[in-house]
Parts: structure tokens; sequence; C-alpha cells
């Protein structure tokens, strides 16, 4: 499959074999995404050889800057356009919301605890609480893990969890906290790290980390990450993800857009461990 | 006269083209090494026009808060240039002793046929490329450093290691060929008049090749402060002014890791995009002033052999 999506790369621009000249489509945007729109593009190139889908992460922010500035067609976001992002647009973008994304707190195996309030998992990364002796666990430091601030899993976390939804809120990050430039940065660290908790897209969790139910008021039900808890909305982590096209894409990007929401785009949705979106 | 001039026209027939070209090939050297001023001068330019914008608006008070969160227009750069010294100052104290004694060692100890095998082999290592090394930071060393009873392993100190083994190559080899230019007659003299070996090296060779050596330990330094990728692996990248007696077991976020990371995503045109230029700036002012102190103790050895 990846060799597939690599010989699709490295022919774009060229010919396929039936001597018909190749069409690039360019994909760009949210790291959170990027194995999802690697199988959509790997999957749809194989029944359209003569396009070539050129996929490439950077976080959802690089992925619209790259559609205002005219580099990419498809732009994959794991949040909402902004306004400001929408202003520089020369026309209104068209929006997708191609799957529903459970973001999933995780730590070691070996961590006794395994759950937590959003409001405790707010102090944690204030920094107001730093052991985990206080949330129930052994006596050491907690070590807090987050994607860098351009990542829109990082922007999604301080509105959600930080502040709580408090759009009036000026709390951030605890300075302690270590950015990680990729999900895969967040996985490896807490799997040989048991002082470690960080945040991940629920496709990105393995068996390896522990998964922690999370409830969304101190005296609500804890619930923990699933494809029928994201989208039955009881659990309080999950998100839209999108994409984004000019409005004035090309009829190949319409068509390859129709079938990312079609049903084999949604299975590969499910597939990698995101949630289908509703119609 | 002219018969002279026959012959030497006649001696140099076959380097006749050689004459017509010498007065291109010294105009195109001085352009290529007037260029190379040119393009410096270029780079400061357009750092300064990109950062001043950064400097207009905000209150240069901003610079010195503790935090560094540009998604909330906060701007401190005091963790930052924390966080390059204190890898920086790691991988200085681990390299430079350990470079200079491997120069030595192989410039004045060594078999020569070791050296011969050895000298490439260095050179090999200054070719790895920093993402590699970064790899192996992060897969290796960083557990290696956590269990050395760090909470973490993504710290300063590894930071520092990994920076340490990128400055190594360039220190020892550097520092060797100085070591190798010393006259043998130098040698000969001090060992004549009854120094032992190490007399002979400690105070003959090495202040001979000082100027040499200072350079090789700036060049080392230089590539210390600016390396990006494996430090952005292997550091932790928070931005947060470490304390305490631990301090160098603490992730830190260096300037270039910040660009490095930062820069992809932000707004052209925004503050936040002025004060990674502004970051910049400060590097390559960092990285001029190691350079000055170089040559200024380069220059004042030079001056004081003219003298004695």
């Amino acid at each position: 499959m990846l060799a597939l999506g690599l010989l699709n790369m490295s022919c774009g621009g060229g010919r396929s074999d039936t001597g018909e000249a190749v069409r690039m489509i360019q994909n760009t945007g949210s790291d959170t995404m990027l194995q999802l729109a690697q199988a959509w593009a790997e999957t749809y190139g194989a029944l359209h050889p003569e396009l070539s889908i050129a996929v490439t992460g950077g976080g959802s922010g690089a992925g619209i800057a790259a559609l205002i500035n005219g580099t990419t067609e498809v732009a994959n976001a794991s949040r909402r356009i902004k306004d400001e992002e929408v202003a520089k647009l020369p026309s209104p973008p068209q929006e997708h919301q191609v799957a529903v994304d459970a973001l999933a707190v995780i730590v070691h195996p070996d961590n006794p605890v395994s759950q937590l309030t959003l409001r405790q998992l707010s102090d944690v990364y204030q920094g107001k609480v730093t052991n985990w002796r206080q949330l129930g666990g052994l006596d050491a430091p907690i070590i807090l893990l987050s994607r860098e601030t351009n990542s829109g899993t990082h922007v999604y976390f301080l509105e959600e969890v930080l502040r709580l939804g408090d759009k009036e809120s000026t709390d951030i990050f605890a300075s302690q906290t270590l950015l990680m430039p990729s999900s895969v940065g967040i996985t490896s660290e807490i799997r040989r790290n048991p002082n470690a908790i960080g945040y991940d897209g629920l496709g990105y969790v393995t068996a390896e980390e522990k998964v922690l139910a999370l409830a969304d008021s101190d005296d609500g039900r804890y619930v923990r990450p699933s494809v029928a808890t994201a989208r039955d909305g009881s659990y309080p982590l999950a998100r839209g993800l999108f994409l984004y096209t000019s409005g004035q894409e090309r009829a190949e990007v319409k068509d390859y857009i129709a079938w990312i929401m079609g049903d084999d785009g949604q299975a590969i949705v499910a597939r990698l461990g995101f949630v289908a979106s509703e119609k | 006269m002219d018969a002279s001039r026959a012959a030497l026209s006649r001696t140099t027939r076959p380097t006749r083209s050689g004459n017509r070209m010498e007065p291109w090939i010294e105009r195109a050297v001085r352009l290529a090494g007037l260029s190379a001023i040119f393009i410096v001068a270029l780079i400061f330019i357009f750092l300064i026009r990109l950062s001043l914008p950064a400097l207009t608006r905000i209150p240069l008070s901003a610079f010195g808060d503790l935090r560094w969160y540009p998604i909330e227009e906060r701007f401190g750069l005091v963790s930052l240039v924390v966080g390059s010294l204190l890898v920086t100052a790691v991988a200085v104290g681990i390299a430079v002793p350990l470079g200079l004694v491997t120069a030595i060692y192989l410039g004045e100890i060594a078999p020569p046929w070791l050296g011969d095998i050895l000298k490439p082999l260095i050179e090999i290592l200054a070719g790895i490329p920093s993402i590699v090394l970064g790899f192996v930071g992060w897969v290796a060393l960083a557990p290696l450093v956590q269990r050395l009873g760090a909470p973490t392993g993504l710290t300063a100190f590894t930071g520092g290691l990994i920076l340490a083994y990128m400055a190594l190559p360039t220190i020892i080899s550097i520092a060797e060929d100085a070591i190798d230019a010393v006259p043998k007659s130098y040698r000969d003299g001090s060992l004549a008049l009854g120094a032992t070996r190490w007399q002979t090296i400690y105070r003959v060779v090495l202040p001979a090749a000082r100027s040499g050596i200072v350079t090789a330990v700036m060049l080392g330094i230089g590539r210390a402060v600016g390396e990006t990728m494996a430090v952005m692996m292997v550091t932790g990248n928070a931005a947060h002014v470490p304390r305490g007696t631990s301090m160098l077991f603490q992730p830190v976020r260096t300037m270039t890791a910040t660009i490095a990371a930062e820069m992809g995503e932000v707004a052209r045109g925004g503050t936040h995009y002025h004060v990674l230029f502004l970051i910049g700036a400060l590097l390559f002012l960092i990285t001029f002033a190691i350079n000055s102190v170089a040559a200024r103790l380069v220059g004042r050895r030079r001056t004081g052999e003219g003298g004695g």
C-alpha cells in the first residue's frame, strides 16, 4: 500500500502507463488526518491511475495557509476554519466534515490512574497539580506532553480542556510542558516514561498506551473514547475533521471529495480508528 | 630587449593563453571573495529588516517575559536564550576537552599508521546528517538519560551530548591540523633542552598551534549554537527556564528549534513572524560575537609573536 502511494507520488506530473498525462491533486494540512488522507489517496489513486494525489502534513493551520496561497487544492483541518482565514481567501471556502475524531488522553500502561475529570486534567496541564499522588497515583512528578502550538490538536486541547470551553479564560499550558513535533513523538515518549501524560487522536493510540476515561464535570460519568462514545457525544473530547476547498476546485477534486464522503471513503475512516461522519 | 622578450615569449608559449586569462581569473577570484561579504551583508540586512517590525510592535520589556507562548502573543525570549546557552554549554564542556585531547593524541602520540586510520574515520563522523544523530539520540540516548534519574530523557543534557558528538569531528580535525603544522624543529629544540614529551606538548606545541586550536573550538561552538533538527528531537522543547541543581536534566527549548517548529505555520507579516526573524537575528549576532572573540584571540597571539 505504502509502496503504491510512493509510486503515485513519484510519477506525479508524468505519464501513467496508458500514456495519458497524470493530473496532480495537492492535499495538505492536519497531522491528525495524515494517515487518513494517505489511505484515501492510496485507495482512490489505485482506482484512478490518471490521478496523482500528493498528501503532506504540517498542521491544520499550514493546510489552510496553503489553501490561501494557492499551493494546495484540498486543506485538511482538525478544527473549523477561522473567520480571519476565510477573509484571506478569494472566495468563500467549501467545508466538508469527513469524520469525527476523539482525542484520547494517554498514560503509560503501568500508571495506576485510569480516570480523570476535565477539571483535573485542566489543573494538571496548567501545572497546578504536579504529582501523580494528588490524582490517586504513585508519588512521582507528572511529565506533561503536548503537540506544538501550531497543531490544531494543541489549540483544541487548550480551548476545550485547559480553559474548559470558557472563551474569556486566558489560562495557558504550564511552561514545563514538553512540546512534541509529532503525534508519534507523544506516543513513543508515553510508552517509555511511566510518569508522562499526553493526548493524541484516537487513531494514533495503540494497545501499548493506556487510555484514560474522562468525565466532563466533577459529578459526571467517566467515559472512555470509542467510536460509539465519540459519535453519540458522551465522550467529552470529540471533534469534527474537515476538508476545505476554495469553492473553485476542478471537477476531479469534487469527485474525489464525493468519494471520500461516500461509503468507500467512510469505510477507511472507520478502519483507521476515527469515527465516520454522520450524514 | 627584443631578444629577451622573444626568449620570454618562447619559454612561456605553452601558457600564453593563461597569460591572457590571468586578469580575468584575478577578477573572478576577487568577485568570489567580495560576493561572500556581499551575501553575508545581505542576509544581515534582510534579518534586521524583517525583525524590526517586532521591535516596533511590542515593547522591549515583553521580551523579558518568562513565557514563550506565541499563539497568545507572549513573546518572552528568556527561556529560549537560556535553553540555547545551556545546551551549548553542555556541548562545549564535553566536546572541547575531549576534542583537544583526541587531537593531541592523533598529532603527537599515536603511531602514524593509527592516525592514518583514525583521521578519515573522524572526518566521516562529521558527515553524518544531524537528523540521523537526532534519531539516535531519541531512540537510544534519551532512555539512557532517563535511567540516570531524570524525570524524562528529553533534557538539555541529552541535547548537549548529541551536540558534543556533532562538534567533535570539527574540533578534532582542525585542531589536529594546527598541531600538525607546528614545525618539527620546535619539538626537537624543546626535547634537546631536556623537556619531557608532555612538557613539549603543553609548553611548546599547544601554544604554537594556539590560533588553529582557537579556530577549532570556535567552529565547534558555532556548530553547536546553530544546530536545529537533532536538538529539536531530544530536548523536549519546553519553553521553560530551568532552575535548581537539576537544571541540566530538565527539558528546554532552543532558539533554533523554535524557529524550525513555528516558521512553517506562522502567518506572514504577523507579529509572531517578525519575532521569529528577531530570534534569527539574535542567533546571527551570537555567532558573530563568537567569531569576533575568536578573531581577537588569534590576532593577539599573532601580534605577540611579531613583538617577541
